[in-house]
């Protein structure tokens, strides 16, 4: 596989359509993190010194993923977020065939931390730890009331859909795990009464959320967004593994359950009901462990594979143990 | 029987000399791998040292809930269709038991620094 790469020239090309004035290209260099899309930092040439844009870019060889949504999609869903006061990226242009640069977006620069385990830990982030949980609820009540007419591509996913999904992936792993077998099971019998449906970030946890000092200042990822149940998205951010060993602060290591629900009932309105967000952290923790599967499930076929790979698929215990807890917490 | 130096001895040398000569020549991506390397290796470790134990462990407690025997693969097969009829569930028994001291064992090699892993092992000390 080859390194990838971006058209200077074609870039040089666009910069005038992504920023006034702009002439031309100072710097293309390729970020990390961005495990299924390339990421890249391009900074133009503009008329009060370089400004830096962000293109998120379908990598030209990668088919489209069952599980992901269209990256015009999420460019729109970005923008609409931006507009509704969720923290986002300005979208600056979405690329179109003319425009020789493959399929993507480009954003507006936003500097940040999205490293959870940072997040979590360090000093830089103590003073704002406390407020992040209500911000979170606050910020996802905001996503919730974002228009369905606006993004018609959004799959539908309800709950049976969302459990019928993981269920299929776990029976192609073919390998015998009693407790996800009891998870599933207890999920069925436990189904809450069918939500109203709004958009759903889908992957709106620790480790997807650009912070600064004062805050999240913008969400990212939303390739995995659909229609569904939003309390799905208020059970993700609790799941134990995005906590990053802050056990005891069960929204994303940083806060309350309490908090969140608080921040997301002031600007939405409406009251949470906690044990829906509990249902849908079994679903999430279920969930995470099924994804890690599957990492092992690739190991199967053809390699060279990244280290990285068996050492995922080794993390499906930790799922083991945290669904016992919750099963037995409200067996 | 396998002469000496042992599976794990051999191991051990050869995660040392990667850790103190390899890894501080490293930087980026390449010492980022290298530490995830380093794990895997503490991780098939762990594997020689625990298993043999703990894989006899689970067994025996399968067929005592199971009322069969079998091989690992064969009895966790079971025990999974019986959950899913039905005729095992969280009230069984001895099933979370069993369940909760399987996970214990998996977390034992794969990640023993788990939060949920060492708080459970913490309590019971």
């Amino acid at each position: 596989m080859s390194a990838p790469s971006l058209d200077r020239d074609a870039l040089a090309a666009l910069a005038p359509k992504l920023a006034p004035g702009a002439t031309g290209v100072a710097e293309v260099r390729q970020l990390s993190g961005g495990a299924s899309q390339e990421l890249w930092l391009v900074a133009l040439d503009a008329p009060g010194g370089p400004m830096r844009t962000v293109l998120r870019r379908k990598p030209p060889q990668r088919a489209a993923s069952e599980l992901a949504i269209a990256i015009e999609t999420e460019a729109l869903l970005i923008a609409l977020a931006h507009d509704a006061g969720v923290p986002s990226p300005r979208v600056l242009h979405t690329l179109t065939r003319q425009d020789g640069l493959g399929a993507g977006f480009f954003m507006s620069f936003v500097d940040g931390e999205a490293l959870g385990g940072r997040i979590v830990r360090d000093e830089a982030f103590a003073a704002v730890r406390p407020k992040l949980a209500r911000q979170c609820g606050e910020i996802l009540a905001r996503i919730h009331t974002l228009s369905r007419e606006r993004v018609t591509e959004l799959p539908v996913k309800d709950t049976v859909r969302v459990i019928d999904e993981l269920e299929q992936a776990y029976r192609a792993e073919d390998w015998p795990r009693p407790v996800f077998s009891l998870a599933f099971r207890w999920l069925r019998q436990n189904m809450p009464a069918p939500a109203e449906t709004t958009i759903v970030h889908g992957d709106f946890r620790n480790g997807n959320l650009l912070m600064g000092p004062e805050g999240v200042r913008a969400v990212l990822d939303w390739e995995l967004a659909h229609a569904g149940d939003p309390m799905e998205d208020l059970g993700w951010i609790c799941v134990n593994s995005w906590r990053f060993g802050m056990i005891d602060k069960p929204v994303g290591g940083f806060g309350a359950r309490e908090d969140l629900f608080a921040g997301y009932e002031a600007v939405s309105g409406a009251k949470v009901d906690a044990a829906r967000v509990r249902f849908w952290e079994i679903v999430g923790t279920l969930r995470w462990g099924v994804i890690c599967t599957m990492s092992g499930v690739l190991l199967r076929g053809e390699g060279p594979f990244t280290v990285e790979r068996p050492m995922i698929a080794r993390r499906a215990s930790e799922t083991e143990l945290d669904l016992l807890n919750l099963l037995e917490g409200v067996a | 029987m396998q002469d000496h130096p042992s599976a794990i001895a051999v191991l051990d040398i050869a995660i040392a000399h990667l850790r103190d000569n390899t890894l501080p020549d490293l930087k980026g991506r390449a010492a980022f791998d290298m530490r995830v390397t380093l794990n895997a290796l503490q991780l098939v470790r762990r594997t020689l040292v625990l298993t043999p134990e703990s894989d006899a462990a689970e067994r025996t407690r399968l067929e005592a809930l199971l009322g069969e025997a079998g091989d690992l693969d064969s009895l966790n097969r079971a025990l999974c269709s019986r959950i899913e009829a039905g005729e095992l569930d969280l009230a069984s028994p001895g099933l979370i038991a069993h369940l909760r001291a399987t996970a214990l064992e998996k977390l034992a090699v794969d990640q023993p620094s788990y939060s949920a892993y060492r708080r459970a092992t913490e309590a019971k000390d």
